[in-house]
């Protein structure tokens, strides 16, 4: 009789839990547009060009898996570096990225970008498709976002993919492209990032 | 016969090239992380500094005035030049097998041509034809398995390989339309000039539609060759596929192997 109360209660406690955990799950598409609207909100021009990129940074550390991206820009590199240069590699890349990520979005006002669907892949992955809205000076920008979602409470960016190329994959080639410059010494892109960060 | 046969030329060329590149395991490169050989890298870092030299005293000055004039003369010079690019694309896609899209860019080339006055009113768009993707020689070499060969930066035209290069050969061999109709047509409307001139528009419509993009990604690069080799050839990868860039990145790398949640 315990037996079966036990048995109960603890499938009564795994589906509480499960459904907890469905309830606060974030559906990739609405953590895209919702990433969205806080980006066009930091860059709205009400903000001097510091305070965006203040505000760019916060988001992009709360919504961008940068240590994910980082190592998988390292490409094949990341299996032959000790710990303490994992480490320097971790920390000097979160300061590249978010210069280079503020820097650049810094630029646009009030971007407009439509969510228009999403794809899941597999657990992990859901690609979510947005537009750019055209402007007079440009043409629209077709925007699709890989979202890492082994964790969907806390959904994460991976890449932006812009009109079917790849920031991550350009990433990752201009590293390699860098560190095969110099023998394939690793030290020749931490002095690089260094140098783009001072 | 003689452009058959200098065209044939050129494809065999091209295959043997492919298999001199070609390791065996379809990852062409030993020195860089992507499958296309930089063979030729110091002399495409000079080059590709030379444009950037280029692009600087001419062409970027040249989009910047471009971009001033009125948005309707500029998406009117854009849309003509589209629709004469389907001069290209139309044979190709036939190359490729793709009889529809023949059959569509054909449709929406003669109303284009016709009721958008040369091009100038994309009319076909709004009669819901379906989206318009260029395509040309190298894209349709590649449709047909020949390898890129390796990555080469042209001067003035900046980077392609050489199979890329070769299918722009192939228009001055008689593949482009457009190109007889100008240099050999023997018509009072058209003749080299006028080709040149459309050829040298072209390029300043790319460069304005993407004079902030480009001048940030310069800006942002720690290796600014690197990227825009990489751009250009996830690109053309991209368009011979002409398949769901998404998924195909999704696939791509080792992305796997990173976790971190």
């Amino acid at each position: 009789m315990f037996l079966k109360k036990t048995t109960i209660f603890l499938i009564s406690l795994v589906i509480f839990f499960s459904s907890i955990a469905k309830v606060y799950s974030i559906e990739p598409d609405i953590f895209v547009q919702s990433t969205v609207n806080r980006a066009s909100e930091a860059l709205n021009n009400k903000f001097s060009k510091e305070e965006k990129i203040v505000k760019l940074k916060a988001i992009a550390k709360e919504t961008v898996d940068i240590t994910g991206i980082g190592f998988y820009t390292l490409g094949s590199y990341r299996k032959n570096i000790n710990d303490d240069q994992k480490k320097e590699y971790s920390n000097l890349f979160e300061q590249y990225f978010l210069k280079s990520f503020a820097s650049r979005l810094a630029e646009y006002s009030n971007p407009e970008i439509e969510v228009l669907s999403k794809k899941k892949l597999n657990e992990n992955y859901t690609m979510v498709s947005s537009v750019l809205v055209a402007t007079e000076q440009r043409p629209q920008v077709k925007i699709d976002w890989r979202i890492y979602t082994k964790n969907p409470e806390n959904p994460l960016i991976r890449d932006l993919i812009i009109e079917g190329l790849s920031l991550v994959r350009t990433q990752k080639e201009e590293f390699s492209s860098i560190i095969q410059s110099n023998d394939g010494d690793i030290n020749a892109l931490f002095s690089t990032l260094k140098e783009f960060i001072k | 016969m003689k452009k058959i046969i200098i065209t044939s030329l050129i494809s065999l060329m091209l295959a043997t090239n492919v298999n001199a590149d070609t390791d065996g395991e379809n990852n062409l490169s030993k020195k860089n992380s992507g499958k296309v050989k930089d063979c030729f890298e110091s002399v495409n870092r000079a080059t590709f500094s030379l444009n950037q030299g280029l692009d600087k005293v001419i062409f970027e000055p040249v989009a910047k005035g471009y971009r001033k004039l009125p948005s309707p003369i500029r998406s009117g010079t854009s849309n003509a030049l589209e629709n004469i690019s389907s001069l290209i694309t139309i044979p190709n896609n036939i190359l490729q097998g793709e009889f529809i899209k023949a059959g569509i860019n054909t449709g929406r080339f003669a109303v284009n041509t016709t009721v958008g006055i040369l091009g100038i009113f994309d009319v076909a768009t709004k009669m819901d034809f379906p989206e318009y993707e260029r395509e040309d020689y190298g894209q349709t070499f590649g449709a047909w398995g020949i390898g890129e060969g390796c990555y080469v930066v042209l001067p003035v035209i900046g980077p392609s390989t050489v199979r890329d290069a070769f299918g722009s050969f192939v228009n001055v061999l008689g593949g482009d339309p457009y190109y007889n109709a100008s240099v050999h047509g023997n018509n009072q409307y058209l003749d080299k000039d006028i080709y040149m001139t459309t050829k040298t528009v072209s390029g300043i419509d790319f460069r304005a539609k993407n004079l902030e993009s480009i001048n940030n990604l310069e800006k942002n690069s720690m290796d600014f060759y690197a990227s825009v080799r990489s751009l250009y050839l996830q690109d053309r990868q991209q368009k011979i596929r002409n398949s769901d860039p998404t998924i195909d990145i999704m696939y791509e790398g080792d992305w796997e192997e990173v976790e971190t949640q």
